[in-house]
């Protein structure tokens, strides 16, 4: 098979840190190239390096043979490379068909000429086996279809190279599935595939090849016949990192959270979550498992005080706090990991010291009142950057400088950190790498054994089975069944995921 | 994790990147004003070097001078301060200018009328206090009003502000043209009388302009860092500037938050009014400390929102309008060159990343917004 495209040597220097050094990477044509590395390993720096983004400092890129020089995606496009980022970058209020043709408009006279560019979307998606409505509005779509219309526009413009950017990020595990089918059906008419993601599993699913980045390098080059799972998460850790879980049987004891029949809307007025009662109790995990937007997100600023309660009840410890301000749910023992860290959880631009009180700091020993003791704050910092192995410079480093493991250390190292009953985590570990989700894995289930009761809220089905003791899923809103972990399985936690309930009745 | 052993770190920095951005760039902003301004100055046919020596002459030459600027720098400091502690907590108050109005009309009401109503006469020291105590409640209860409304309905701030300004501005001069029009039949102008000299501020020195006033803005600018950086309340203004749903999740009252930041800062902008009614000019003209408010905007910027920026801001903005007499008087330059250099350093200010292309000064990564989105 050609090689049709190749970078050689690329460096890439941003201010205090080189992001890529001396990396060389070749697509062959029609293959699936993974390119595996933790946050921060410059996978991310290498593709936009060769999608036009940034100009390398050095080194040499090659399409189909041919040296380059790329001042833009335009000319990216030129070269028939195409990207679908991880953040779409889409136009809500336009569709399909005008999202497509953004940058490239088919015109008559002075008019769009939409009926032709809608046809052949319609064809092109046809043709790949995902029918797209063209004259569908963009924030009408799911994620998973919003992506292939991200995919069907970069091959309007008649990719041959196509750069995936942590795609199943956002997708369901059926989702998932379907992409991968779509990525097979590309590659057997032609088409490369450069895919980024730091799922192990994903990688040995789907590659032909495998390059591992680390540190700015690339640590490694594979096929997935020669590697295993555990390996490949030690050639990108750098270290032997552990994949399993490891926990005893929980031992449920009193019931802390109470849960019944709660109703909460949304910012729009509809229902989000709709009569919903669960109960969680110490010592034990409950998981909420279900796609993403099926009212979990709710149901959590509900428990923490964020969003309005419309109807029910919520018992923390013997104490009804529906409706309760935030401030008096945590000062009852709740804890929580919210799901948006870096909007909810974290002040980026204040220091680690400040972020690691920020819901404590009107207390003693930091305040008697009035004055807050920023040397007792300090004190306090370097302790949790000891004990939580949080990488940053010092206490007053910025935190939105770290990277998202030790944001997400941060947060952990706040809410653990004081006497809790209930912990609320939700999606503990999204966007996060191998190494950092093993550490906090390890901290959720540190507290269950130590008798406090979690409640964990993830779309990461393998994070919900590995780690609950329960399962409840929710499904538009509502909890559609409760099932002993010891019993659940992918299939058919996923089924009741999708709405499905003949087989499991709830 | 990786990050360790990771991308390496060059070595790159002579600054900590905190200084360059708080320190050098506000510096080389007024820097590069200067030059511009001097050549400005040279193509309408002046001396630069000449000006500037009239300029620092006016400003600094003489006793009389150093005084005079601090005159000019006390309502810079507290309106300085008023806009910046807003900043600190999010919110963009464009209001100081009628707060301060405001400020200015209630202590030279409470100056002139109050013993009379009482019917005696009230210790000085206690009048003074009443009067700039009422100066700071009249411009207080003037900013909280937006802040209720951006807290209780989602009503943008800067919007409200600026309402708020057009009825503090014409409700004064319907007062000093009206009700509290000084009754003296040689009157023409849009004052009021003259406050009671119980009421009076008097000057640190009799020979001196140099009031108390200015130590008290320099008080103030002590009590706002305290404030701001050492206490929990403080803490709550900054974290809810920064990020209100971080606040909000950290159980901060945000709502209440929001209408603390704004009475706070427009208890300052009303002290900048009363002092200048109690300390300088003992009345309320229509026409005195026009413009403070926004040229506040401008120092706050300046000053970075930090106290000590704003009180170093304001002495050189200060300087400028003091030294400006001098320039004109002994060089013919007229004084709205200055106006021109200031305008050039709040421009370069606020398009910092200009400066930093000029002197090649690396970005850093960081987002500098001035106040959230609209509504919520």
């Amino acid at each position: 098979m050609s090689i049709v495209l190749e970078a050689h040597g690329i460096r890439k220097q941003f201010p205090g840190v080189l992001a890529n050094d001396d990396v060389s990477f070749d697509l062959k044509k029609g293959e699936i190239h993974v390119l595996l590395g933790e946050n921060g390993a410059g996978k991310s720096t290498l593709m936009n390096v060769l999608y036009g983004l940034y100009k390398p400092d050095g080194g040499e890129i090659r399409v189909n043979g041919q040296a380059i020089s790329m001042s833009s995606p335009r000319d990216a496009i030129e070269h028939g490379i195409g990207m679908v980022h991880q953040h779409f970058m889409l136009i809500p209020v336009f569709t399909v068909a005008e999202n497509i043709m953004l940058g490239m408009e088919s015109v008559r006279g002075l008019a769009l000429d939409e009926k032709v560019v809608a046809e052949r979307v319609r064809e092109l998606s046809r043709d790949l086996g995902m029918e797209l409505d063209p004259n569908a509005y963009v924030h009408d779509l799911s994620v998973g279809v919003q992506q292939r219309v991200e995919i069907v526009k970069a091959l309007y413009r008649k990719a041959e190279i196509l750069i995936l950017d942590e795609p199943t990020a956002v997708l369901t595990p059926q989702e998932v599935e379907d992409l991968f089918k779509i990525m097979h059906d590309l590659t057997n008419r032609g088409v490369s595939i450069v895919f980024i993601t730091h799922k192990l599993k994903e990688v040995l699913e789907v590659a032909d090849r495998i390059t591992v980045m680390r540190g700015g390098k690339v640590v490694g080059s594979t096929t997935p016949s020669e590697i295993s799972e555990a390996e490949l998460a030690n050639l990108m850790v750098g270290r032997e990192v552990s994949l399993t879980v490891d926990k005893a049987a929980a031992q449920p004891k009193e019931t802390v959270l109470e849960v019944s029949n709660l109703r909460v809307l949304d910012n729009l007025g509809t229902v989000a979550v709709d009569d919903v009662s669960l109960t969680v109790q110490a010592g034990e995990i409950l998981g909420i498992a279900g796609v993403q937007g099926n009212g979990q997100t709710e149901l959590v600023r509900a428990l923490t005080g964020l969003a309005r309660v419309s109807g029910g009840s919520i018992r923390l410890d013997g104490q009804e706090v529906a409706n309760a301000s935030p401030r008096r749910i945590t000062e009852l023992g709740s804890a929580h990991i919210p799901e948006d860290r870096q909007k909810d959880g974290l002040v980026l631009p204040f220091p680690v010291m400040d972020n690691l009180v920020l819901n404590t700091y009107y207390l003693p020993p930091f305040s008697q009142g009035l004055v807050v003791h920023w040397d007792r704050a300090l004190e306090n910092a370097n302790q949790r950057i000891e004990q939580f192995d949080i990488r940053t410079p010092s206490a007053m480093t910025h935190v939105g400088t770290l990277s998202g493991g030790n944001q997400q250390k941060v947060i952990v190292a706040r809410e653990l950190s004081r006497p809790i009953k209930l912990l609320i985590a939700s999606q503990p570990t999204r966007g996060l790498d191998v190494g950092s989700i093993e550490y906090i894995h390890g901290q959720i289930i540190k507290r269950r054994d130590e008798g406090v009761a979690v409640l964990l809220v993830s779309t990461e089905l393998d994070e919900v089975l590995q780690l609950s003791d329960r399962i409840a899923v929710m499904y538009r809103g509502k909890i559609l069944a409760v099932v002993p972990a010891a019993e659940a399985t992918k299939e058919s936690i996923g089924l009741l995921m999708a709405g499905i309930t003949e087989k499991k009745p709830a | 994790m990786s990050e360790e052993q990771g991308p390496k770190k060059t070595r790159s920095f002579k600054l900590p990147p905190q200084l360059v951005n708080t320190g050098l760039v506000p510096l080389l902003a007024v820097l590069t004003s200067m030059v511009v301004g001097g050549l400005i100055i040279a193509a309408a046919g002046g001396n630069p070097f000449a000006a500037y020596a009239g300029l620092f002459e006016g400003a600094f030459g003489s006793l009389n001078a150093l005084s005079e600027t601090t005159v000019w720098a006390s309502p810079y400091i507290f309106a300085g301060l008023a806009v910046a502690v807003g900043f600190k907590g999010g919110l963009f108050n464009i209001g100081a200018e009628g707060q301060l109005a405001f400020g200015a009309v209630a202590a030279a009401w409470i100056g002139y009328a109050l013993p009379g109503m009482l019917g005696a006469d009230i210790p000085a020291v206690l009048h003074v206090i009443l009067a700039v105590g009422g100066g700071m409640l009249a411009g207080g209860i003037w900013a909280a009003i937006p802040g209720f409304l951006k807290a209780y309905t989602g009503g943008h701030e800067v919007i409200n502000t600026i309402m708020m300004n057009y009825i503090a501005l014409n409700l004064t001069s319907f007062l000093l043209n009206g009700p509290m029009k000084d009754p003296n039949p040689m009157n023409v102008v849009a004052r009021t009388p003259l406050i009671v000299e119980s009421a009076h501020l008097p000057p640190v020195f009799p020979e001196f302009r140099f009031h108390w006033g200015f130590i008290l803005a320099i008080g103030m600018a002590v009590l706002v860092w305290w404030l701001l950086w050492k206490t929990t309340l403080g803490f709550e203004i900054r974290t809810t500037g920064a990020n209100l749903d971080a606040a909000r999740y950290a159980g901060v009252n945000v709502k209440r938050t929001i209408i603390v930041t704004m009475l706070f800062s427009g208890i300052l902008a009303g002290m900048a009014g009363a002092i200048e009614v109690t300390a300088l000019n003992y009345r309320h003209e229509l026409g005195f400390a026009v413009g403070y408010g926004f040229d506040a905007i401008a120092i706050a910027l300046l000053g970075k929102n930090h106290p000590a920026g704003v009180v170093l801001a304001s002495l050189l903005f200060a300087a400028m309008r003091n030294g400006a007499t001098r320039m004109q008087f002994l060089t013919q330059i007229p004084v709205d060159v200055i106006s021109v250099i200031q305008a050039l350093i709040l421009l370069f200010v606020a398009a910092d990343t200009v400066v930093r292309y000029i002197y090649r000064i690396r970005s850093r990564d960081e987002r500098f917004s001035l106040t959230r989105g609209w509504g919520k």
